[in-house]
């Protein structure tokens, strides 16, 4: 079938083949090809407006490619609704916090993982991912009354309630302090040891210099540079966008 | 004997899942009170208490379409209005033991099938919040004005003539060839609605109620955790849907009519209001102040009908801007804190350690 691509543990866990996106006369996405491989912990930057938070909505199902493939485990998702995505293994953390405020931070993450959690084990496996992302005896506060980095950290704990095959984190250290960013570098590193593959976008170098073995860089909807996190600091051209020298 | 210790291993853990709150009293008091009701009152009463039960199945309809999906629709009586005209055409046409039951089931699947069809379009169209409102108030409005018009004998299906503001004329539910009225009457109503009360109670706690819940929050991101969204709500559309036909039906029956006034503008607004005052979360809270609403439109219609609409105004008035989870379930909040303080959730606890102000980092 030309809409599949064989599954093998060495095939890519996502490609994306020639994707653009445009909004009206915008080209926010130009062409893109990215594979991302399984078990890699990827970090995709590049200055604003390069359209880095587009790819994540493209992969995620928010918007429609204008043209391009998408294959994520074997598959051609790019005209499947979003909770087809979700229910393939894709999970993500949005750049706005995308919690339920008004619920407790357990039903916050009951919600979450109900299609993806037996209900014998829901109540463990809560305990187990809250403990894991620092909200542990939290579960009974309401989502609304947590710190902006607690909420953070509660949202990637729902984002792993799906067991993801592949997590999104759109700036997922966004308004942290520097002691919380640690933390979430160290949360994500553990993460990714456990095997789930994980794209960050991410402002802060600090932060990409401590995870990322593989680094994106964007600009302008296009695919500008691909290496180590050393190859990509010393990329002249990487600091000349950055600079808005192009 | 086994040591504290071991009590405290096999104690299930309070998680907002114990029996004992506000709202569980309240509705074993008010299901007491219904049952024992009749045996203490005059037929008149008995009656009249079986025509609110019928409407309030209605209030139901738009607690769980409102008040748990989220979703304000003034189409609850456009549904309404369907479930008894067609449980009336039907009767009339087909006669015999069991066709008024089956004309129940006929009015039921008539609304369903109307809601499921409009929420298609709508929700799989991207209309949303405000434009479903909008929407529905048309559909109910519509439907009302093409009533209104049917009162030549040209509008008749088989021997059921429509007769326009003249209403139709319905058969009463029957056993065999004997309605019923009075007592047998008033105990199915307070089946059929303590039935769907716990129907939703149920669906409430699945993992489809859970749902509802969390898209009546965030949409989109409901659907990044594999919710069919959408699906969803043309569901619980349909299914209030149902539920608002299944009112209407019982109601024409009860008063053997219906006229195109049951889909006016004041009718498809009542309900919202009484929803809206009672609490549209809570559905218990919905039908209790559903009932005791209704017992007191019918007591101010009585000795002061020119203040009725204005009281109910100006209580909806008062809840949307001071109790806007509505009285009594704001009533149901507070006893559960100072009576079973089993607070659901525990307020400020999400300030520990760390601070949110820190700045951006890079």
């Amino acid at each position: 079938m030309s809409d599949a691509v064989a599954t093998t543990n060495e095939a890519p866990l996502l490609v994306l083949d020639g994707v653009s996106k445009r909004f009206g006369g915008l080209l926010a996405v130009s062409d893109l090809h990215l594979v991302v491989q399984r078990g890699e912990l990827r970090c995709l930057i590049g200055p604003n407006g390069a359209g880095k938070s587009t790819v994540f909505k493209l992969i995620m199902g928010f918007e429609r490619a204008s043209s391009g493939r998408i294959t994520f485990d074997g598959a051609r998702i790019d005209s499947w609704p979003t909770w087809r995505r979700a229910r393939q293994g894709l999970s993500i953390k949005m750049q706005i916090p995308g919690i339920y405020p008004e619920l407790s931070v357990h039903d916050n993450m009951r919600v979450a993982a109900q299609y993806h959690v037996g209900g014998g084990q829901m109540e463990e496996s809560i305990e187990r991912l809250l403990a894991r992302v620092g909200l542990g005896g939290m579960s009974r506060a309401l989502a609304k009354n947590l710190s902006h980095g607690q909420q953070q950290w509660l949202e990637i704990g729902m984002a792993l309630s799906v067991n993801p095959t592949l997590l999104l984190l759109d700036e997922p250290t966004a308004g942290m302090g520097p002691g919380e960013t640690e933390a979430t570098a160290r949360l994500v590193e553990s993460l990714n040891a456990d095997g789930v593959t994980i794209m960050v976008i991410e402002h802060d170098m600090t932060f990409v210099r401590q995870i990322a073995r593989k680094v994106t860089v964007m600009n302008l909807g296009r695919l500008f540079a691909e290496g180590t996190i050393a190859e990509i600091e010393t990329n002249r051209g990487v600091t000349d966008i950055y600079l808005g020298r192009t | 004997m086994a040591n504290a210790a071991e009590w405290d291993e096999v104690r299930p853990v309070s998680r907002g899942v114990s029996l004992l709150k506000a709202e569980n009293v309240a509705f074993v008091l008010f299901l007491a009170y219904l049952l024992i009701y009749p045996s203490t009152t005059d037929d008149f009463s008995i009656g009249n208490t079986a025509y609110f039960m019928a409407i309030t199945l209605m209030a139901l309809s738009l607690a769980l379409i409102w008040g748990k999906a989220g979703i304000l629709s003034f189409g609850q009586t456009a549904f309404f209005g369907i479930g008894g005209y067609l449980f009336g055409i039907y009767t009339l046409n087909v006669l015999g033991s069991g066709a008024t039951w089956v004309g129940i089931l006929v009015g039921v699947m008539a609304g369903g099938i109307v809601a499921a069809i409009l929420g298609y379009f709508m929700f799989y169209g991207g209309v949303n919040d405000v434009f479903v409102g909008l929407t529905t108030l048309a559909l109910t409005l519509v439907l009302q004005t093409f009533m209104a018009q049917t009162a030549g004998p040209e509008w008749a299906v088989g021997e059921a003539r429509l007769n326009g503001y003249n209403g139709m004329y319905v058969p009463q539910i029957s056993i065999g060839d004997a309605p019923l009225y009075g007592r047998p009457l008033y105990f199915l109503y307070l089946a059929i609605l303590i039935g769907v009360y716990l129907l939703l109670r149920w669906l409430s706690s699945s993992r489809w109620g859970y749902g509802l819940v969390a898209l009546q929050e965030n949409r989109p991101r409901t659907e990044t955790f594999g919710y069919n969204v959408r699906l969803m709500q043309v569901q619980v559309f349909c299914l209030a849907g149902c539920i608002a036909a299944l009112s209407g039906a019982l109601y024409a029956s009860w008063g053997s009519y219906i006229d195109p006034s049951s889909m006016g503008l004041t009718a498809a607004i009542t309900p919202v209001i009484y929803v809206a005052i009672g609490g549209r979360r809570s559905l218990t809270a919905a039908m209790i102040s559903s009932m005791i609403l209704l017992q007191l439109s019918q007591s101010l219609a009585s000795s002061a009908p020119e203040y009725a609409l204005v009281i109910f105004g100006v209580l909806a008035l008062l809840a949307v801007l001071f109790v806007p989870e509505g009285f009594m379930a704001a009533l149901f909040s507070a006893i559960d804190r100072w009576v079973f303080r089993r607070a659901r959730v525990d307020p400020g606890m999400g300030t520990g350690g760390v601070s949110s102000e820190t700045p951006r980092v890079g």
